[in-house]
């Protein structure tokens, strides 16, 4: 219920101008500890001679992201189709798994408490069983597991929102005399529609750590976890974090994207 | 339209358990007719709008809304309603809040537009046709509310409090407003407020209640604006105006101003504090 | 009262029935799952791939090693080893707690300190920071801190502790920051030093925010050292099971499952005691608007 101010008229737009200076202020102490952070290290590493099994030296993680880069490409690639397959999958299961539960009292209170109890549950230990179910030479394994950890975040958030229906909209609907469909198409779904990006948001990074992780249970060896294992298997610790920084940049990427598709479906809203 | 009474009220009680919030309430809101309801906290007349509004149910009495149930009038939407929250649906163009009591109710698409740019020209927002709510200041989102309350053309205009979160400024060119949209539609108004010169400026009668158990404790004259008196200036509050609605002279935001500084508005005042004391007592 | 027993019975009720829609896809789908071109789309469903439940129960009480009567149970074996793991993520959660609780006090006292971290430790959370699990493994029996040699279930609990510090940090910062203005001037208007407000206002507003923060840290610590035996080899613990049992699956499926069941246990009770610590401090529940 936060009620903007008439600031929010149009015609205030020269606000924008000095927040954007303001935001170089903002962020030049987190580039500076970055690249701090970074030198400070590399001395560390060299000066001390700290052994490249405890820790490489940044200088030497970038030369082996750039001498493997032709490998780090279609690797990520295979991770992450795994995470953007399991993400969908996931995602429309967490969200049908709620609206079915939002509409049936006694769905609601069979499947909540299995979801809440997966939410506690290391969900990545499943790897070895799917891949008995599944066969171990296929990604299907690994996008289930990346399904059900996706579905759990989904479905709370999507729950969550079809739960908070503003009571003065209630009302609104019930003086409109509108059905109990009408009022789902008219204000529960849409409602709720933020509080799906919320969940999609969180469970997109997430979709990248399960299925990295649920590599390290077996099955094929082409993904990023499978070459960072066996790579620290065959002590070339300087390639291994390369492929650790390439997780990194596949888990921000799709952190991002998930942030931006909440922000284009969210457009011009409050809340 | 008939001037048969727009809502009748006949013996009517409320209770939540063991708390009586009305008893006993006999009111009769004419065609065309504005009426506001005043008493301090708890003295029910949020829920005697509710009531007629068909969010609630009496507990004893009888209540006609333009002569039928009101859940009949409620399904046939009789009425329109606006609450002191605004209530808009954000993820709705402006224009299309003002369309969802159509677009509820199945009106096609072009008949539904042609409707909220009338009442956007209404309300006097009509270049923020294509905004969001969030673009706009509380007045402004407040009057698309009752813009969408007009929508279906209702007889009758419910109203809880409506400008109860503006700032006083706002509030009094709300008002304003508010009676020209009332004269121009020639729709009738039950308005709940707890502020004494908004009920006076407003109404045609101010019921005042008192709580524990709710009552009516006494229905004063206010400044009858809202029925064509506004051009003959403030001083005459006599009450002769039952005028339809088109006869109506152009009322002014400049004429409520000088009603505000009137005579009978101040003697107006007078008589509902007084009648609120006693009721407190 | 009513609400709460009937919550219980439907919660048992979705489990039954979870354990009968196992039974249920394992009788009709057939036993080489169904294939869709390469793809199988319908799982493989004979008793080595999913065995009845009932046979994984039972296999809990049966000898670890078949043929050896005077070998420990597989229940014993499975709960060993679960406790085992709790132990170390429960030490992980503790020594990632009190760390991030420190980080958050620091950047809540310094406001560049805060703009300069913590982007990177929000950022740490949408990382796939377990990934560096493998390396961590490579530290044992290589380096030794003041005598002490290091052990590799102390690099199970640093990888745990890891996953636990970023949740913490960042909802103990954003419980610190969470009291309204007005409170805060309050208290400067009385004068209140940074103590005084840490201890009166801050800690108390933060709890709220603290709680959630507990579990996800809870959950990603247990996560964090199942994974994290997994890739050191640690023996001992609940992850190592998994894997050990799951390689001779083909001969004994049920004991795999035993070990994933032990793995689902373990989540829970580490949520509960999770759980444990949100009733204690439910008097600060509301303390925040």
């Amino acid at each position: 219920m936060t009620r903007p101010g008439p600031a929010a008229v149009p015609g205030a737009v020269s606000v924008e101008a000095p927040r954007r200076a303001w935001r170089v202020t903002r962020v030049w102490p987190a580039v500076a500890f970055g690249i701090a952070v970074l030198l400070l290290w590399e001395l560390v590493v060299v000066i001390g001679r700290v052994p490249a099994f405890l820790l490489p030296a940044p200088s030497a993680i970038a030369g082996q992201i750039g001498a493997q880069f032709d490998v780090i490409v279609p690797t990520a690639a295979v991770t992450g189709g795994n995470a953007l397959a399991g993400l969908a999958a996931g995602f429309v299961l967490g969200m049908v798994l709620a609206v079915l539960a939002a509409s049936s009292r006694v769905f609601g209170e069979l499947v909540t408490p299995v979801v809440l109890a997966a939410s506690a549950v290391p969900i990545v230990a499943l790897a070895p069983v799917f891949t008995t179910m599944f066969g171990s030479t296929t990604e299907i394994p690994r996008r289930l597991v990346v399904a059900v950890v996706v579905t759990v975040p989904v479905f709370v958030a999507t729950a969550r929102g079809l739960r908070q229906v503003q009571p003065v909209h209630a009302e609104l609907m019930t003086a409109l005399a509108a059905t109990p469909w009408q009022r789902a198409r008219f204000v529960r779904l849409p409602g709720a529609v933020p509080h799906v990006m919320t969940g999609l948001r969180l469970a997109a990074p997430a979709a990248v750590i399960a299925a990295i992780v649920a590599e390290y249970f077996g099955g094929l060896q082409n993904g990023l976890g499978s070459r960072i294992s066996a790579a620290a298997a065959n002590t070339a610790y300087a390639r291994a974090w390369a492929f650790v920084a390439a997780s990194i940049a596949l888990g921000l990427l799709f952190h991002l994207a998930g942030l931006l598709v909440e922000r284009l479906v969210t457009r011009g809203r409050t809340a | 339209m008939t001037e048969a009474g727009a809502v009748e009220l006949t013996g009517v009680h409320k209770r939540f358990g063991d708390v009586h919030a009305l008893d006993g309430i006999d009111l009769e809101v004419g065609g065309g007719e504005f009426v506001s309801l005043i008493g301090p906290s708890g003295c029910g007349k949020s829920t005697l709008l509710r009531i007629v509004a068909d969010l609630e149910q009496p507990t004893d009495g009888e209540v006609l809304v333009g002569g039928k149930p009101p859940r009949r009038a409620r399904l046939d939407q009789d009425y329109g309603i606006a609450f002191q929250q605004a209530g808009l649906l954000e993820w709705r163009t402006v224009a299309e809040n003002v369309e969802l009591p159509l677009h509820v109710h199945g009106i096609g698409r072009a008949e539904r537009r042609a409707r909220a740019t009338e009442l956007l020209e209404l309300v006097g927002l009509a270049e923020f046709a294509g905004s969001r709510p969030s673009e706009l200041s509380g007045g402004m989102q407040q009057r698309v509310a009752i813009a969408r309350a007009l929508a279906p053309s209702p007889k009758l205009l419910l109203m809880d409090e409506p400008f109860g979160a503006l700032d006083e400024m706002t509030r009094e060119r709300m008002q304003a407003e508010l009676l020209r949209i009332a004269r121009e539609t020639g729709a009738g108004v039950l308005f709940v407020t707890h502020s004494i010169p908004e009920a006076v400026v407003l109404s045609d009668r101010v019921v005042v209640m008192s709580p524990r158990p709710g009552r009516i404790t006494e229905i004063v004259d206010g400044c009858r604006l809202g029925r064509g008196m506004a051009a003959g200036g403030a001083g005459g509050a006599g009450g002769v105006g039952k005028d339809s609605a088109g006869e109506a002279a152009e009322l002014g935001p400049a004429d409520v101003e000088d009603v505000r500084e009137s005579g009978t508005f101040f003697a107006a005042i007078t008589a509902v504090r007084e009648a609120l004391r006693k009721g407190h007592e | 009262m009513a609400g709460r027993t009937r919550a219980l019975l439907t919660a048992v009720a979705a489990f039954v029935l979870l354990v009968a829609v196992w039974e249920l896809v394992k009788l009709v789908v057939p036993d080489e799952g169904v294939l869709l071109g390469d793809t199988r789309v319908l799982p493989r469903t004979d008793d080595a791939a999913m065995p009845h439940v009932w046979t994984v129960l039972a296999r809990l009480a049966e000898p670890e090693v078949a043929g050896a009567a005077a070998g420990r149970t597989v229940g014993a074996a499975v709960a060993s080893g679960a406790l085992f793991t709790l132990g170390l993520a429960m030490g992980g959660l503790l020594l990632g707690g009190v760390l991030g609780v420190l980080l958050a006090l620091a950047m809540q006292r310094s406001g560049l300190l805060e703009r300069a971290a913590l982007p990177y430790v929000v950022a740490s959370q949408t990382v796939p920071l377990i990934a560096i699990a493998p390396l961590v493994a490579g530290w044992g029996g290589r380096i030794a801190i003041l005598g002490w040699s290091w052990q590799p279930w102390a690099s199970v609990m640093v990888i745990s502790s890891y996953l636990a510090f970023f949740p913490i940090a960042v909802g103990m910062l954003r419980g610190l920051t969470s009291p309204a203005r007005a409170d805060v001037e309050l208290f400067t208007a009385l004068a209140a030093g940074w103590w005084t407000t840490l201890l009166r206002l801050r800690l108390p507003a933060s709890v709220p925010h603290l709680v959630p923060a507990v579990r996800l840290a809870a959950a990603a610590a247990v996560v964090g050292a199942i994974v994290a035996e997994i890739s050191t080899g640690t023996r001992g613990g609940i992850g190592r099971l998994i894997i050990e049992y799951a390689q001779s699956a083909t001969g004994d499926p049920s004991r795999m499952y035993t070990a994933i069941l032990g793995a689902a246990v373990l989540g829970l009770v580490a949520a509960g005691a999770v759980g444990l610590l949100d009733v204690v401090l439910r008097r600060y529940r509301g303390s925040v608007s």
